[in-house]
């Protein structure tokens, strides 16, 4: 009910009237929804759904490629919890809202260390979407007609780069990885160089969890055309920052940094760049400045490139982002320290290289698929179809993603397997054991 | 006024910690010598620390759960606690989103059920939950826009959208690779005339709110939607501002085609502080073909997950959406219910003119009469004084309110954008207006110096895009 105060301060007797102006052949009579329930029946409810989920934690997952389960500290989770945050809007004013403004200049900090990028924004929506930024962003650059990216790129991201290249009339053009490493075949993009190319994208480490040193070699091939490298955040701890060897712009995703998979959705998308390209970058971006009294304090800035401000001359139409996974990203790294982080990434990289070895002992698989370094995940070859090991592995409780071999026929039948320092001794036994019983 | 915002000195993390620098390298051993990281100058940081420093953040943020955020556009209501614990469960959170269907039965389900809903409210037939925000969602929109006219067989380049328009709307369309046309409003409305003269076989689509960004109901929305379709063209719902309208009319019931939803508004979910949201799309029938993959699909009490829609534009960002919002947004709808909704839409109406009538008495309402769920006022006379609307939202801020939106939309100048939703008391309500009553007797001086209670005084924004400071390491430069 309307408060009968409120009723008589606008002078109506009935609140109908406040809906007027909707004319009758646009008002439906009502909505047909399921009865309203309180918080012990949509507790009981919504249990009773989630409960048929089988979740990463109760079985072992060795699913990868973007999104990883990690292990997130309590106080991070704490952290994370305070409604201070996650009840606060974009911070418009800034006076009111230096603790956000704060902590996403320290995510920016953060980041800008991890990738030796001059300024990194404060979050994309997640990988996908920044590379499709990217390219675009490239495009703004130096103009052209077509993008290269390395074969050996996410499947997913490929779909959604396509789709933001929509709307400038581009194509994008794949430079095949070398069968043997995996690694990028520099002779190839020198080849396709010719023409109006206006960016070229690789993955470091690639899909196949390889880290790929032929990058030294990218940048001079490129002269002014824009480097875009896409890096886990992780294995920046233990890799060179992108920046080392010429990249333009750095991507990647960030979720594990602080969050759950969450069914892959919201994730981080982190976008850096060089400072020549700051005026075409797109996304939020948080400076430092001082108060009227000469006090630190932190805003928004550079809003001109934003669509509130320019519209349909904006660098992109983001507006809602991801700042409390930037949040969460930065009070992971705050609390694991960079001991702590670079602990990790190692164990990731010991546990994934030992696994490995294990694998390519069984008969029928073939590990790493490709003979290379590589750092959280690599690729399997199996002598059977993925799809029935898939299966199989399924009925007893592991998860392994999908064959690779729809999107790339020249590698086969193959599996991308990826670890953490969540996996324990049983679950990988449980693994090799479950492998063994398939060949 | 007793509003005092916590002030600490609080240095950035690399302030507190140190990090370590004689690292032994030789356990980088098994990466290839050339790609090797040297150094790795993170801090590291006790946990206490770390710990305070946090909370002491959070303290000197203003949030929804602390204050009165009345930030017209953005729909600020109070985020239901269930909504957040519920959405913390592990069921929910360790998820990942290649597992096979089998095993995430209960995920497939939700959003199954969560497209339905949306679909009822916004009056159209399919949803796809994938799109990340609201700007998002008119990006994929427009791609459907696309697809449906090359379909048959005629490419059309232009998006009209009226100057109240929301900045994502002319962004998503040049970003979608649209011309855009922007049609001045004739007293607060879309002018049909100029829409008449202005579309044909170049437009894609027209682009509306409604109500508008002015908080009016365009009356004339059926007419509209007449003359886009007579043009062959399509019409788009920006979905900000469904919280005026639930129970009462939809986007489909407008004849809109294709509509966005913001769940991080009208549903209820927290904003994070930026984000994350959600911007679900749906359309009506004959577009259906074209919504993005993968698609949720029932096949008897299975759920499974489509990728074979020849017709479908593709994918416009990594798997289904951002699930953990969506939950939040699916336990706001079940608790609600239809009359819930419809009685949240009442409110959020109420409330808005309760504060209307009281605040025109103190500044110019420009298009006067009743509004939806928001209202623009216009702060020029403000100038008299030597102030601006910019000050004013400052001082607001020392009373212990969140400033409304400010400067937007464009048409009114020194526009103050104000949403208080259904979810604040009159009690509230009251002493926002006193507050105003307050600001407008105190002496320039003071509101032109504002804020003066927060955790920092004014801010130089012109000084951060000069001095172009982004991370520590510059700052450190800088101040030295
Ligand atoms: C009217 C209107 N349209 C579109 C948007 C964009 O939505 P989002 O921020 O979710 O991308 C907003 C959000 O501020 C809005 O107020």
């Amino acid at each position: 009910m309307i408060d009968p105060e409120i009723l008589k301060a606008l002078g109506i007797s009935s609140p109908e009237e406040l809906f007027e102006d909707i004319p009758a052949e646009a008002r439906i009579s009502s909505l047909k929804l399921p009865e309203p329930m309180d918080e012990r029946d949509f507790i009981r409810h919504f249990k009773k759904i989630v409960s048929k989920n089988i979740t990463v934690s109760e079985t072992p997952s060795f699913l990868g490629g973007g999104v990883y389960r990690h292990y997130i500290p309590a106080a991070v989770r704490e952290i994370l919890a305070r409604s201070e945050f996650y009840t606060s809007y974009t911070p418009y004013q800034p006076e009111a809202s230096q603790g956000m403004l704060q902590a996403m200049f320290e995510y920016q900090s953060y980041m800008s260390i991890l990738t030796g990028m001059d300024i990194v924004n404060s979050s994309m929506y997640d990988w996908s979407t920044a590379l499709g930024e990217a390219a675009l962003m490239c495009h703004r650059i130096r103009r052209g007609s077509r993008f290269l990216i390395a074969r050996s790129t996410s499947p997913v991201r490929k779909r959604v780069l396509e789709m933001y290249l929509r709307g400038i009339d581009a194509s994008v053009e794949e430079i095949p990885f070398d069968p043997e490493t995996s690694r990028l075949s520099v002779d190839s993009l020198e080849d396709k160089l010719k023409g109006e190319v206006f960016g070229f994208y690789l993955e470091n480490p690639n899909l196949f969890g390889v880290m790929d040193e032929n990058v030294f070699e990218v940048s001079d091939l490129l002269g002014e055309v824009p480097l875009v490298i896409g890096a886990d955040p992780l294995s920046l701890a233990i890799m060179k920052p992108p920046s080392e060897y010429g990249a333009d712009i750095v991507i990647g995703e960030g979720h594990h940094l602080g969050t759950d998979p969450n069914f892959g959705g919201p994730l981080l998308g982190i976008f850096g760049c060089r400072k020549e390209h700051l005026r075409k970058m797109p996304g939020r971006i948080i400076g430092a400045t001082t108060d009227a009294t000469g006090k630190r304090a932190f805003c928004m800035t550079l809003q001109t490139r934003e669509q509130h401000i320019r519209r349909d001359k904006a660098t992109s139409n983001i507006c809602t982002n991801e700042s409390l996974m930037a949040l969460a990203a930065c009070a992971y790294l705050a609390a694991l320290g960079g001991t702590g982080f670079r602990g990790v990434a190692l164990e990731n990289l010991e546990k994934a290289k030992d696994l490995s070895g294990r694998i390519s002992e069984i008969d029928g698989f073939r590990s790493p698929r490709f003979d290379a370094p590589h750092f959280n995940e690599f690729a399997v070859g199996c002598d059977i179809p993925v799809d029935r090991l898939r299966k199989r592995l399924l009925e007893g409780g592991i998860q392994i993603g999908p064959s690779l071999s729809k999107d790339f026929p020249e590698v086969g039948e193959a599996v991308v397997i990826a670890v953490s320092e969540l996996h324990t001794e049983d679950e990988l036994n449980k693994l090799i054991s479950s492998l063994e019983g398939t060949a | 006024m007793n509003y005092h915002q916590a002030s600490y000195d609080e240095p950035l993390l690399f302030e507190i910690g140190s990090s370590d620098d004689d690292f032994d390298v030789s356990l980088l051993r098994d990466i290839p010598k050339q790609i090797r990281r040297e150094a790795l100058p993170l801090p590291d940081i006790p946990e206490r620390e770390v710990f305070k420093h946090f909370v002491r953040l959070s303290q000197m943020n203003f949030s929804v759960d602390s204050g009165f955020y009345p930030l017209g556009s953005c729909t600020m209501k109070y985020n239901p606690k269930l909504a957040e614990q519920v959405a913390r469960y592990s069921k929910v959170t360790d998820l990942h989103p290649e597992q096979d269907p089998s095993t995430v039965q209960g995920a497939l389900q939700i959003m199954n059920e969560l497209e339905g809903y949306l679909a009822e409210i916004g009056g159209v037939d399919a949803v796809t939950l994938q799109p990340a925000a609201g700007a998002q969602g008119e990006f994929t929109g427009l791609q459907i826009v696309r697809a449906y006219h090359s379909d048959r067989g005629g490419d059309r380049n232009e998006v009209i959208v009226p100057d109240t328009a929301h900045g994502t709307n002319p962004a998503s369309a040049a970003m979608a690779g649209y011309d855009l046309i922007e049609i001045p409003s004739k007293s607060g409305h879309v002018d049909c005339d100029a829409l008449e003269a202005i579309v044909g076989n170049d437009t894609a689509a027209l682009m509306l709110t409604n109500p508008n960004t002015l908080g009016i109901f365009e009356r004339d929305v059926i007419g509209i939607a007449d003359i886009v379709h007579r043009a062959g063209a399509l019409l788009y719902y920006d979905g900000a501002n469904l919280n005026a309208i639930m129970g009462r009319s939809t986007p489909g019931s407008m004849n809109f085609d294709i509509v966005h939803f913001n769940l991080h508004k009208t549903f209820a979910t927290p904003h994070g502080g930026g984000g994350p949201g959600a911007g679900p799309v749906g359309v009506k029938q004959f577009l259906e073909p074209y919504l993005p993959v993968p698609r949720i699909v029932r096949k008897g009490d299975r759920f499974d997950l489509d990728y074979e829609r020849p017709k479908s534009i593709g994918t416009v960002r990594a798997y289904v959406g951002n699930f953990a919002v969506l939950v939040r947004a699916y336990c706001y709808i079940r608790m609600m219910g239809a009359e819930g909704l419809r009685d949240a839409s009442l409110h959020a109406v109420a409330n808005a003119n309760y504060l209307r009538a009281k605040l025109e008495k103190l500044f110019e309402l420009p298009f006067g009469g009743r509004r939806m769920h928001e209202f623009v006022l216009s702060g020029r006379s403000l100038k008299e004084r030597g102030l601006r609307t910019f000050d004013f939202a400052k001082r607001l801020l020392d009373h212990g309110f969140h400033s409304p939106t400010v400067y937007f939309p464009h048409i009114v100048d020194e526009a103050m954008m104000i949403e208080p939703t259904e979810t604040e008391s009159s009690d509230t309500l009251d002493r926002f207006v006193a507050a105003f009553e307050a600001i407008l007797h105190e002496d320039p001086e003071i509101v032109q110096t504002a804020p003066h209670n927060t955790s920092v005084g004014r801010v130089d924004e012109v000084k951060a895009a000069r001095n172009l400071i982004f991370n520590f390491g510059s700052l450190k430069a800088l101040e030295k």
